[in-house]
């Protein structure tokens, strides 16, 4: 959006706008309004054979726009969070679900957050709150977890994310990974600054399995028909599947899609269901499931909370590799407060805390030094917990890791549509 | 001048309502299905017709799907209501309300709920098949979840009370004299019921088949909740091409031919059973 709505002191009117309006401004016949309501009635009508594009050329963001943006603009104490499920660390406090890094948090700034796991898959979320933003409305969140690979770039390409002041981001600054600046997605952290990272690849029971899965090829195995579950994401499904054809996700054409469409397409007998994001761990752990496409944290995380040794691989042909960023929706309320959470996250020792729960590739390396730290500390099954968290690949995972993941081709609106022909009608079979 | 008028300002507000809330978003939705482009550059009407049949080549497996389960549905409420609305009518006394009410009892718990409660039910290793499994009476890989099994009963549960009704209404009409006349002019029991009862109770079997059979047809409830791959139905379909893809042209175009496809369907079922048992059902 190029043009920011001017920063009105937000004092709430003491008597009713409309109101206000009706007593002071001459009062139209009713003939005159009924005449009224039936032009609006016939423009909007005419108006509506046609949705209006939202596309606004990316205008520059300059340094004034920013400044201008965050003048004047102050901490509210309320804080809307909207997250992916399992994406945080959690605590049972006498039977209650608390998230001890939010409580910090509010305890550290007096910013009351309300932490909700609404986001199940970028596109449907994205789907709910796109037409807020169109319209120029709050979407109801101040901040969001969104995936790189089309999702995020979609959102800046239309103007619909709040630009960041990065005076307001010192700990980002100083503590986040080289590897998670300026990234190619986003230059310059303009709107974005990571959350976390990680692979999609494939997990398995090698109980049920009884024999190790190493291959994308496993998934379309006859052996375990009915034993096989994917994600219902028109994301990771189609491009994890791609990579197993040994094509690059990056620089695929249609033709490729269509390849992977009929692999897909091929390999539907053979599957339990398309699962929702996250999905996978509870499929695995009931043994409903033996081999599933996952994500990399969910497993350890699976793992590390005492259940059934699931093991997750990368594929010899590849996996994905994404980054979750934080962002401020445009119209948010509390901008501020938002702002404010994203630095706290880059704190080190908040940072460890976050790895050590939820185990995907953290922005913050030194928080290694943490959680070594804490692993010196602890004993027993928490000193094993962690130790393996730090030796674990899918955590801190090394250069050669990082070469077999793949990264997302971004589509224009055009080649968004036929992606989505090809694939949804084989995902929403 | 008075009277004259009376008619049409009774049928104002209501007429007005649907004028607003049905009319004008029908208008819009029929301009959508001619609309190309996409979301973030905008639709325009482009006249174009390749909308019906492009939904049509994606999704028709989904289309008749959903038809045929609303079908078998629709078939199994009716022989499992029949019977049930049968009974509260001519044998329920004094207690008639109090069936009825345990009928409608369910609607107080939500729908998505009471369909999760059969998930609980039909899962792998749940209260129904975990027990068959163990007694060895079901193989090990045996599944429900995940089939069009279960799908289907999941509907035909949540619609049944939709059929139950009307034919209880239709049944609970009929005077008990006409079947005394039967039996009076030495008609038996199954005859007097073929020839009397279930002729009278056809307005409620049209109504309950109606009332079945249309929202069986497009829910996305069901099919998310208890069915896997191949069985989706193309409620969930136009849903998400709605609500997730904001691909307005395809979802609209394919909302439009469901209904195409109801209202033929309805119209010759009507024709079928001729028209003045419709107005019947009606007026009733």
């Amino acid at each position: 959006m190029s043009k920011r709505p001017e920063q009105k002191p937000q004092r709430p009117p003491i008597i009713d706008p409309a109101l206000l309006r009706g007593l002071t401004q001459p009062r139209l016949s009713r003939r005159a309004v009924l005449m009224g309501a039936g032009t609006a009635g016939a423009a909007a009508l005419l108006a509506a054979c046609g949705v209006q594009g939202s596309s606004k050329p990316a205008t520059s963001q300059g340094q004034d726009a920013v400044a201008k943006f965050w003048a004047g603009k102050s901490k509210a104490g309320v804080l809307d969070f909207a997250n992916w499920p399992l994406y945080i660390d959690v605590q049972k406090v006498g039977g209650k679900t608390v998230h001890p890094s939010i409580e910090a948090f509010t305890k550290q700034t007096g910013i009351k957050v309300n932490y909700k796991e609404v986001i199940q898959d970028n596109d449907s979320f994205l789907g709910r709150i796109t037409p807020s933003l169109k319209a120029g409305q709050d979407t109801g969140w101040d901040l969001m977890v969104i995936t790189n690979g089309g999702p995020l770039e979609k959102l800046i390409r239309l103007g619909y994310l709040t630009p960041l002041d990065s005076s307001k981001l010192p700990n980002f600054n100083q503590y986040a990974s080289p590897r998670f600046k300026d990234p190619s997605y986003d230059p310059g952290n303009k709107y974005s600054v990571a959350w976390q990272s990680g692979f999609t690849g494939i997990a398995y029971n090698p109980k049920l399995t009884k024999r190790p899965v190493t291959s994308f090829q496993d998934l379309l195995d006859p052996a375990f028909k009915g034993r096989i579950a994917m994600f219902g994401d028109i994301l990771d499904t189609p491009n994890l599947t791609m990579v197993g054809l040994g094509i690059n996700p990056e620089t695929s054409t249609v033709e490729d899609w269509k390849k992977a469409a009929d692999v897909l397409k091929r390999q539907r007998p053979l599957l339990r269901k398309y699962i929702d994001n996250a999905g996978e761990a509870d499929v695995l752990s009931s043994g409903e499931v033996w081999v599933s496409m996952a994500y990399s944290g969910d497993i350890f995380q699976l793992n590390s909370s005492g259940a059934p040794g699931i093991k997750f691989v990368i594929p010899k042909e590849g996996a994905m590799l994404w980054t979750d960023n934080m962002c401020i929706p445009l119209h948010a309320k509390h901008p501020v407060d938002a702002i404010t959470y994203m630095d706290y996250v880059y704190v080190p020792k908040v940072a460890a805390t976050l790895a050590e729960n939820i185990d995907y590739i953290t922005p913050v390396p030194g928080d290694k030094q943490m959680i070594q730290q804490d692993a010196a500390k602890a004993s027993g099954e928490d000193k094993a917990s962690l130790e393996g968290l730090l030796s674990s690949p899918l955590v801190f995972p090394t250069e050669a890791d990082l070469s077999k993941g793949h990264r997302y081709r971004i589509l224009t609106p055009q080649e968004q549509t036929t992606w989505n022909r090809i694939f949804q009608p084989i995902l929403q079979s | 001048m008075r009277k004259r008028l009376a008619p049409y300002l009774l049928i104002l507000p209501g007429g007005l309502w649907l004028a607003v809330f049905f009319v004008v978003p029908m208008v819009i939705l029929i301009t959508l299905t001619l609309q190309s482009g996409n979301y973030e550059e905008g639709f325009k009407l482009t006249w174009r017709w390749a909308n019906f049949s492009d939904a049509l080549t994606l999704y028709h497996t989904q289309l008749v799907r959903s038809l045929l389960f609303a079908l078998i549905v629709t078939a199994l409420a009716l022989v499992l209501a029949y019977p049930m609305a049968y009974w509260i009518a001519f044998y329920g006394g004094a207690r008639k309300s109090s069936y009825l009410f345990l009928l409608l009892l369910p609607f107080f718990v939500s729908f998505v709920i009471r369909t999760a409660a059969w998930k609980f039910i039909l899962t792998d290793e749940g209260i129904l098949l975990g027990p068959l499994k163990h007694a060895h009476l079901l193989p090990q890989n045996f599944h429900l979840l995940a089939t069009p099994y279960a799908v289907i009963g999941g509907l035909t549960y949540n619609f049944l009370p939709f059929m139950v009704l009307p034919l209880y209404v239709a049944l609970e009409r009929i005077d008990h004299d006409l079947v005394e006349a039967a039996n009076d002019l030495y008609a038996n029991r199954a005859q007097s019921f073929r020839r009397v009862i279930l002729p009278l109770s056809v307005p409620g079997v049209f109504a309950g088949i109606l009332l079945t059979f249309v929202p069986t047809a497009a829910d996305f409830v069901n099919a998310s909740i208890l069915g896997g791959t191949n069985t989706t139905m193309i409620g969930s379909i136009i849903q998400t091409e709605y609500l997730t893809f904001n691909d307005y042209p395809i979802a609209s175009a394919l909302s439009f031919i469901v209904m195409a496809a109801l209202l033929i369907g309805v119209f010759a079922y009507a024709r079928a059973l001729g028209t003045e048992e419709v107005l019947e059902v009606s007026g009733a």
